[in-house]
C-alpha cells in the first residue's frame, strides 16, 4: 500500500473521465486544493460535475477550471465572488444547482456514511422544496434530500502521515472532511507528509480509510478578505 | 431614527449570558462590538468555528483562519474548529440560541427573504437557509424602507423566501418589531420616531 504520489498529474493519473462528478473541499479560497485543481485543468477533463461550497475567484480555485470551460455544473451554496461564472451561468453554458450550506455539507457526508437521504427543514416553503418530497415528522413538515456520491474526492490537509490520517488546520478544515468522504476515490493534497507515528492518534481529524492518494507541496494560499485591526497605542 | 451603529447596538441587547449566537454579513458583524457588560456569548462561524475573535492585527493574518464573510480573523482561549457538516449539525440541531441576520424584505408571518432578487445577480444562500430553519430565534437588522422609500416590511414577501414563518424579531432604523399572531406588534420606537411614524412606514398589519 502506498498512498504518496509525487505530484498532482502523477495522483490524478487514471482517475479523470469526461463527465465526472467531483467533490471538492474549501470555503471561500480556504483550504481549497490547489494544486489537484490546477492538474484538473492539465490533464483537460471536460464536462464536470462539481459538487463544491464555492466556485473560486477569477484565476484562482474552482475559478481556473471555470476559466477553461472544463465544468458542465456546479452544486454550491455560494457564487458570488466570480464573474466568469456569472457570465457562464447568465449566457446558459453552465449549470448551477443551489444547495443550502448545510444541505450540501450534509449531502456529501450522507454520500460518504451510505446513507441514500435525509429529511431536513432546511429549505421548507422555499424554490429549494420544489420538486422534493416533502414529509410531515412530528407535525413539521421537512424536505428529502439525497447523499451525493462523487467519482472523485479532491481535499486539501494541513499534515498526513504516509498512511494516508490527516489533520486539517484552523478553518480550513470547513468541507474538506466530508468532501473527502463522498468520493469513491480520494486525492488528498498537504502541505506536510510527516513519519508514521508522529500523528497523535487521538488528534486525527480525518482516518486514513477514507484517503486513497496523497501529494505534498506548496500552497498559495490566498486570502479573500484581508481584514486587519489597528493596534492600540500605549 | 437610529444609525447602523445604533442598530447594531440595540440588536445586542438581545443577547443574553451563555449563549451560542450566529451573526450574519453587514449590520449584524458589528452587533459584536456591543455586546453588553457582564454578557458572555460564543460567536459561531458557520465554516467551521465557535468562539469568533476580532480582526487580526496587521501582519499577522492567516489565511487558514477566516470568518463566513470570508474576513481574516483571530481565535479566542475557548475557540473551537470543526468541519462543515458538523457546523451545520448545530445549526440545524437547534443547539445555536440566536441567529441576527440581515434582510431585503420581511412579513408579517414572520416569513424573510435575503438571498436572492430574479432577474439580477444571484449569488446563492449560502448559510441562511439552514440557520433560519435551525436557530432558537432568529432577530433581522434591516433599514425600515428600501432607498426609494418604500416599505421593506411587508404583508407578505414578494421576492424569493430564505424561510417560512422564521422571523421572531425585526429590529430597524425605526424601532423595534415582534412578529405575532395576526401581525407585528410594536415594541419600542427609534430616538425620535414616533408611533404614527413607524406605522406610516410599514405596509405590514400592525396590531395592539
Amino acid at each position: 500500500m502506498k498512498k504518496i504520489f509525487p505530484s498532482a498529474e502523477a495522483a490524478l493519473q487514471g482517475l479523470l473521465h469526461d463527465g465526472m462528478v467531483i467533490a471538492a473541499g474549501g470555503f471561500g479560497l480556504c483550504g481549497i486544493p490547489e494544486l489537484l485543481i490546477e492538474g484538473i485543468r492539465k490533464a483537460g477533463t471536460k464536462d464536470l460535475t462539481i459538487a463544491s461550497n464555492n466556485a473560486g475567484v477569477d484565476g484562482f480555485g474552482l475559478g481556473v477550471l471555470l476559466a477553461t470551460r472544463q465544468v458542465k455544473k456546479m452544486i454550491s451554496s455560494y457564487v458570488g465572488e466570480n464573474a466568469e461564472f456569472m457570465r457562464q451561468y447568465l449566457s446558459g453554458e453552465l449549470e448551477l444547482e443551489f444547495n443550502p450550506q448545510g444541505t450540501l455539507a450534509e449531502r456529501l457526508r450522507a454520500g460518504g456514511a451510505g446513507i441514500a437521504g435525509f429529511y431536513t427543514k432546511t429549505g421548507v416553503g422555499t424554490v429549494i422544496a420544489e420538486g422534493k418530497e416533502v414529509k410531515l415528522f412530528d407535525g413539521q413538515e421537512y424536505i428529502l434530500e439525497r447523499g451525493i456520491v462523487a467519482d472523485l474526492s479532491i481535499v486539501k490537509a494541513w499534515k498526513a502521515d504516509p498512511s494516508g490520517n490527516l489533520v486539517f488546520r484552523k478553518t480550513a478544515r470547513n468541507f474538506n472532511p466530508p468532501a473527502a468522504t463522498a468520493g469513491r476515490v480520494c486525492i488528498a493534497e498537504v502541505e506536510e507528509i510527516v513519519p508514521l507515528g508522529s500523528l497523535d492518534p487521538d488528534a486525527i481529524h480525518l482516518p486514513g480509510i477514507y484517503v486513497h492518494r496523497l501529494i505534498q507541496g506548496s500552497h498559495e494560499k490566498r486570502i479573500e478578505q484581508r481584514t486587519v485591526r489597528k493596534r492600540e497605542s500605549v | 431614527m437610529w444609525d447602523r451603529n445604533q442598530m447594531a447596538a440595540r440588536a445586542a441587547l438581545e443577547l443574553q449570558d451563555g449563549w451560542y449566537v450566529n451573526l450574519g454579513i453587514g449590520i449584524p458583524t458589528l452587533v459584536s462590538n456591543y455586546i453588553p457588560k457582564g454578557i458572555e456569548v460564543t460567536l459561531q462561524s458557520e465554516n467551521g468555528m465557535l468562539g469568533m475573535g476580532p480582526f487580526p492585527y496587521e501582519g499577522e493574518e492567516d489565511a487558514d483562519l477566516i470568518n463566513a464573510g470570508k474576513q481574516t480573523i483571530t481565535e479566542l482561549p475557548q475557540t473551537a474548529y470543526f468541519d462543515s457538516a458538523q457546523s451545520f449539525a448545530m445549526i440545524r440541531g437547534g443547539k445555536i440560541a440566536m441567529a441576527i441576520l440581515g434582510a431585503m424584505e420581511v412579513a408579517e408571518n414572520g416569513d424573510l427573504a435575503n438571498w436572492m432578487i430574479p432577474g439580477k445577480l444571484v449569488k446563492g444562500m449560502g448559510g441562511a437557509m439552514d440557520l433560519v430553519a435551525g436557530v432558537g430565534r432568529v432577530v433581522v437588522v434591516m433599514d425600515h424602507t428600501s432607498k426609494t422609500g418604500e416599505s421593506k416590511v411587508l404583508k407578505s414577501c414578494t421576492l424569493p423566501l430564505t424561510g417560512r414563518g422564521v422571523v421572531n424579531r425585526i429590529i430597524t432604523n425605526l424601532g423595534v418589531l415582534d412578529v405575532v399572531q395576526g401581525g407585528l406588534k410594536i415594541v419600542e420606537c427609534a430616538d425620535g420616531v414616533t408611533e404614527a411614524d413607524l406605522r406610516a412606514a410599514t405596509e405590514a398589519t400592525i396590531v395592539g
